[in-house]
């Protein structure tokens, strides 16, 4: 076991410390360190995107960034998705649309969603195939987690038009 | 059974109890499991295909600092080369021995040789590659024609071919030879008017489970040991575990955590055995999980294929005779699925004169393993696609065709059962009148090339031994405890079995999945028998509480139980005159203690299932590329009890059989490497690979299941590799035989490269 | 996966020390999605990864009149698409940063890291040749400037000497009546490392008839992404038909001298140069005509 570094950052709103070595990965640390273990490790290269969490902006594959990445950024796990008010509309359609089979990777597929309707909140079926294009689900053939995105699309809009 | 019947429960969809879990992360996964003291195990796998191994040194490894433990074959019980009966399935224990780690020969690259148990999973990394092994490296066969040539390189010297039927076996390597044949075949092909014979060959395939293998092992002090892992059964992990490592079954307690997908690649053990052994000997929890690289080239895949068939139709477009050779890759040790194939292979359709070889080959890849409909999707690629191009020969429409063949009730199969009840004909007529058949599609838009392919498959479904345990709370609410593994919706597929029996909404059932000390023996989720089997013994079980019931409900009224009735969840009698009747809920809460019901059933009458699929596609002329436009399955699911995880199950089957027919595939180099073991070259479908598909669920109830059950799970991906062959063939005039129809073979099969 | 130190530097002069003392035993730390998995896999070993992502100069995007679009290295792929001024400037660009990888590879993946992996397949170092751009490498003697076209000089290898990184990328400003193209070959729709890429980029005249220049590059057909300069220099002056537009795609596959691997075999390659290669040159020709 090498040094470890200490890492100052934000996970689902709470400011957290850790030290990680700077070989492990973000994913490891959420996972192991952490025991955050919502995000899963399918490929550990970046191409099936289980591992999915938000960084700032922008969802990146958390087996392909380091744990020392972390210091300063805000990331958000599928962990932090629900509130206490409830579920988020994509997690209630999942469930409505059994969008889902054995799981592993709906918690990638949430939170991809989840960015996706925050930056195109009236996607095309072919915008959500295409974003969704990075999360590889093997029982569902993406049919109805297809449905569940555009129909969680119509929900957020309505709730927004709600609001209004 | 009463067809007319209303349901309450079934036929509805609830939301799956275990839900709120998966779409939160709180399900708990194998690799989710932590113990602060554990250690991490990790395998050294032979990085060749075939080589001897002549000694292992581990004294360098050793002495790493935080290596706690190495393991060799040596520290496996040495078992006999021999049968025995291991579950459900018969296995010679040697070669699963070997398999779990390679004791004088290493079989293909990845083979596990030994295992490190340490303190973090980056030192037990480190220390395999400190372990010095000399090999002799060998002669490879990657090839089952190759490896059936007299001169092959044989894998096991002691391997004896078993031959029922006349075929003369050319090498060791053949496992097995077997034959099928009623009727005449001279006769037969003699009556036809046309005969079309052609070979076909399939890709090395994976199931491609997103979850990769792991294992957690504890071992006490009393000698219990305790595993929990990702796996689609926990008995027969146990069953396996006790073999290898000598143990009694009640010495073990497997653990069975949510799976992340198996589709039949989570039935056989690989570290299990090596996480209990590296347990017992350091006394600590060992945990071990695979990388997607060890799953690739260190777990069963599904069987590459060539297979031959010969079919003879009459200007009616009845057939006359049917012959098939199929050749399977069992891997480095006997027992591919091409027992399965060759029962499948001509399964859908009413044939007077048929002979099916099968032949089990040994070649250095790994051990083959189960993938949904073990060997039907080969062999009913290859049929499919002859079906296909007598049709066009005779110009003949292909659901016609199908129409005049189709296999019915009384119908013999060609292994020799009469069909009871069955639905294929009824997923045929079903194709012929959905709209998607009715439109027609325009050939040629804008210099694209576009077709349609038709295809039919069979799947046998399985029974077998499932346990349930139900009990009643003083609330109402019940507990479901069971043995099945739930990979996609089947917690609440078994509820809604219970619930419908004791007029329940699904949301009263409270579904459990225990480990191997809770419930009694169930076999695998596999063989599309669980939502079938369990059901079953959820309904028992159901029933056995029901008449429990009728009791406290008898007592409490001071009646015989035959003077009360039960109907839409209420228990109603009539007692001088006057109307009684109590809710499922009051007399849960009168019993006054729980009520307990607990059946095992291993129920037969599976009922087997068909499908017929429709698909349109695009090939762009110039790159070879098919784009799938359109796609509609149509399935007897016999009685879909949860219809949106039974669409699913058709849903999925489809997408892994696009990727098997066009993308997906075991690329090898000449020394035996696997060349594209990431999720990166094994190419799987995503979601902008796929259109919608729409699925049609056919209901004609299997006469074995109370409510008509069928099996689902498997026939889906048995006709997506020929319709999607036989539109690929129609669109660019040309057939073609060789999976994946890759972009480069498109080409070279219009001889444009 | 081997331990190494991590340093995330605040200068590029820092990060030029730590890069000079280490030699190659020192990479940078861009958007990692190549280099972590290669030292995970075992593909590449190292003792340091110096992070560039706080370096300000690293990181931006900006656009001036005198030397056009100036990319920041480690600008991540989805800042570049989701530029509107790049957009509609560099549309083969945008072609390129998305489709590498899925969506949460574009979230870290830079232009940068793509041009300093040297991959032959890299999707945007054809596109980045096409529109002519400038590689601005920093190192301890000072700052220099290379085409992108001679960047790479091998598979994984780069023109940088030991201490040297690449700090930016300057893409001109394009012509009037210009644009540009990007498009791969892949067995699937996304996800996949290209069998084949090309680029076009091309400047028309006022009417739109002929050609006054073209640019045409490829990836995946050589040890590096290459220039196809007899393709490009063809259609100079030309007047637009398919059969000149053929020319130059009969002058590519020339120059591509393919490999058969798992991802595609020589004689596809070629063939497919041929047909990526119109495709390219019509996709900007296109552009230039729907933006008229």
């Amino acid at each position: 076991m090498s040094k470890k570094t200490h890492v100052q950052t934000e996970i689902n709103g709470e400011g957290i410390e850790f030290l990680c070595e700077p070989r492990q990965s973000l994913l490891e640390v959420l996972r192991d360190e952490l025991h955050l273990t919502g995000a899963k490790e399918g490929c550990n290269n970046g191409n099936c995107g289980a591992c999915t969490v938000l960084m700032g902006d922008r969802i990146v594959n958390s087996c392909i960034v380091l744990g020392v990445e972390a210091e300063g950024e805000k990331i958000e796990t599928i962990e932090g998705i629900a509130t206490s008010e409830g579920l988020h509309p994509i997690q209630q359609k999942f469930l409505e649309h059994a969008a889902l089979q054995c799981g592993i990777c709906t918690p990638g597929f949430i939170v991809s969603s989840k960015a996706l309707l925050e930056q195109n909140p009236t996607p095309s079926e072919e915008d959500v195939r295409f974003w969704l294009a990075g999360n590889l689900c093997r029982c569902t053939g993406y049919h109805k987690i297809v449905e569940a995105v555009m129909d969680a699309a119509k929900a957020l809009n309505t709730e927004v038009a709600d609001n209004a | 059974m009463p067809e007319d019947k209303e349901f309450k429960v079934i036929g509805t969809r609830p939301i799956r109890h275990d839900g709120i879990d998966k779409v939160t992360g709180r399900a708990a996964y194998g690799a989710d499991i932590h113990f602060p003291d554990m250690l991490h195990g990790k395998v050294l796998r032979s990085p060749y295909a075939h080589a001897r191994i002549k000694s292992i040194d581990i004294s360098k490894a050793s002495s790493h600092p935080a290596v706690k433990c190495i393991i060799t074959s040596d520290d496996l019980p040495l078992v006999e080369d021999t049968i025995t009966e291991l579950g459900e399935t018969v296995i010679n224990l040697k070669y699963l021995s070997d398999n779990i780690l390679a004791s004088d020969k290493a079989l293909y690259k990845g083979h596990p040789v030994a295992a490190v148990a340490a303190t973090d999973p980056y030192a037990a990394e480190e220390a395999i590659n400190m372990i010095e092994v000399d090999y002799e490296i060998l002669e490879p066969v990657l090839d089952v024609r190759q490896a059936m040539e007299p001169d092959a390189p044989v894998l096991h010297e002691s391997l004896k071919t078993e031959s029922m039927g006349k075929g003369e076996d050319q090498s060791q390597n053949v496992a097995s030879h077997s034959q099928r044949k009623h009727g005449d075949l001279e006769a037969g092909f003699a009556a036809a008017d046309i005969i079309v014979e052609r070979d076909f060959s399939t890709a090395t395939i994976h199931q491609g489970y997103i979850e990769t293998h792991n294992a957690t092992a504890q071992y006490n002090e009393d000698g219990e040991l305790t595993v929990w892992c990702s796996t689609q059964g926990a008995f027969g992990v146990r069953d396996q575990l006790s073999k290898i490592l000598k143990m009694p079954v009640s010495k073990i307690k497997v653990v069975p955590m949510e799976i992340g997908g198996g589709f039949g690649g989570k039935v056989q053990v690989y570290i299990k055995p090596i996480a209990a052994l590296l347990a017992m000997k350091t006394r600590k929890p060992v945990k071990m999980t695979m990388t997607r690289t060890e799953v690739f080239e260190g777990t069963g895949p599904a069987p590459g294929s060539y297979i031959r068939v010969k079919l003879g139709a009459d200007k009616t477009g009845k057939i006359t005779a049917a012959e098939a050779h199929l050749i399977f890759e069992a891997g480095a040790y006997p027992g591919s699925a091409v027992g399965a194939g060759s029962l499948c292979i001509f399964a859908p359709y009413k044939i007077d004169n048929l002979q099916i070889d099968g032949y089990d080959v040994v070649l250095n890849k790994p051990k083959s393993s189960a993938y949904r409909a073990p060997g039907a999707p080969n062999a009913c690629f290859a049929s499919e696609c002859v079906i296909d191009e007598i049709c066009q020969k005779l110009d003949m429409d292909p659901i016609k065709f199908r129409l005049i063949n189709g296999a019915k009730e009384g119908d013999r199969r060609c292994d020799g059962p009469i069909y009871p009840k069955i639905g294929y004909l009824e997923t045929v007529e079903a194709a012929q009148q959905h709209g998607h058949y009715a439109e027609s599609i325009d050939k040629t838009p804008n210099g694209k090339l576009r077709g349609r392919g038709v295809a039919s498959g069979f799947w046998m479904n399985g029974g077998g031994r499932s346990s349930v345990t139900i009990n009643v709370n003083a609330d109402g609410r019940i507990n479901l405890i069971e043995g099945s593994t739930d990979i996609g919706g089947t917690r609440a597929s078994i509820a809604m079995q219970a619930a419908e029996v004791l007029g329940l909404s699904s949301e009263d059932i409270m579904p459990a999945v225990v480990d191997t000390d809770s419930v009694g023996y169930t076999g695998v989720t596999g063989g599309s028998r669980t939502t079938f089997a369990t059901g079953i013994a959820a309904i028992n079980a159901a029933e056995n509480i029901r008449a429990q019931m009728i009791g406290v409900v008898a007592n409490h009224w001071e009646l015989k139980p035959s003077d009360v009735k039960f109907k839409d969840g209420t228990f109603l009698a009539q007692k001088n005159g006057e109307e009684l009747q109590m809710t499922f809920k009051e007399v849960a809460a009168v019993a006054g203690g729980p009520l307990v019901g607990s059946v095992t059933a291993s129920p037969g009458g599976a009922g087997n299932g068909f499908a017929t699929h429709i698909v349109d596609l695009e090939v762009d002329s110039e790159t070879g590329k098919v784009d799938i436009l359109r796609y509609t399955a149509i399935q007897d699911v016999g009685r879909a009890i949860h219809p949106s995880y039974a669409e699913g199950q058709v849903e999925g089957g489809v997408a892994q059989g696009v990727g098997w027919a066009l993308s997906e595939g075991y690329l090898y180099n000449d020394e035996g490497h696997m060349t594209n073991a990431s999720f990166l070259d094994y190419r799987m479908p995503t979601s902008y690979d796929l259109p919608s598909i729409e699925t049609v669920l056919v209901e004609v109830p299997n006469p074995g299941h109370p409510y008509g059950v069928r099996g689902a799970g498997e026939v889906p991906l048995v006709p997506p590799l020929a319709a999607i062959a036989n539109a690929v063939s129609r669109a660019i005039g040309v057939r073609m035989t060789e999976l994946p129809m890759s972009p480069d073979r498109v080409l070279e099969a219009m001889g444009s490269i | 996966m081997q331990a190494f130190e991590y340093v995330a530097a605040k200068s590029i002069s820092e990060a030029i020390d730590l890069l000079s003392e280490r030699g190659d035993q020192a990479r940078i730390l861009s958007g990692g999605t190549d280099l972590i998995v290669q030292v995970r896999e075992k593909r590449r070993s190292l003792e340091l990864m110096v992070d560039v992502k706080q370096i300000p100069e690293v990181n931006e995007i900006s656009h001036s009149s005198a030397d056009g679009l100036v990319l920041g290295a480690s600008t991540p792929c989805y800042k570049i698409y989701n530029d509107p001024d790049i957009k509609s400037a560099y549309p083969g660009l945008i072609d390129a940063v998305s489709i590498i990888g899925g969506i949460q590879v574009q979230g870290r993946a830079s232009v940068g890291g793509n041009l300093c992996n040297a991959s032959p397949a890299a999707d945007s170092t054809p596109a980045l040749i096409v529109l002519d751009a400038t590689c601005v490498i920093a190192g301890p003697s000072g700052t220099r400037e290379v085409a992108a076209k001679d960047f790479c000089t091998a598979p994984g290898q780069t023109t940088m000497e030991n201490g040297e990184f690449l700090t930016s990328i300057k893409i001109p400003t394009p012509d009037t009546n210009s644009s540009s193209f990007y498009l791969r070959f892949i067995p699937r729709n996304e996800m996949d490392i290209a069998v084949v890429g090309a680029g076009a980029s091309v400047v028309l005249d006022e009417s739109h008839k002929s050609f006054v220049s073209a640019h045409v590059a490829l990836g995946a057909v050589a040890p590096t992404p290459l220039y196809a300069e007899e393709a490009s220099n063809l259609l100079s002056g030309q007047e637009i038909s398919d059969e000149i537009i053929n020319q130059a795609a009969e002058a590519a596959q020339a120059i591509a001298r393919p490999i058969s691997d798992m991802r595609g075999t020589a004689n596809q390659r070629k063939h497919l140069v041929g047909v990526l290669t119109r495709r390219a040159l019509n996709g900007a020709v296109n552009r230039v005509k729907e933006t008229k």
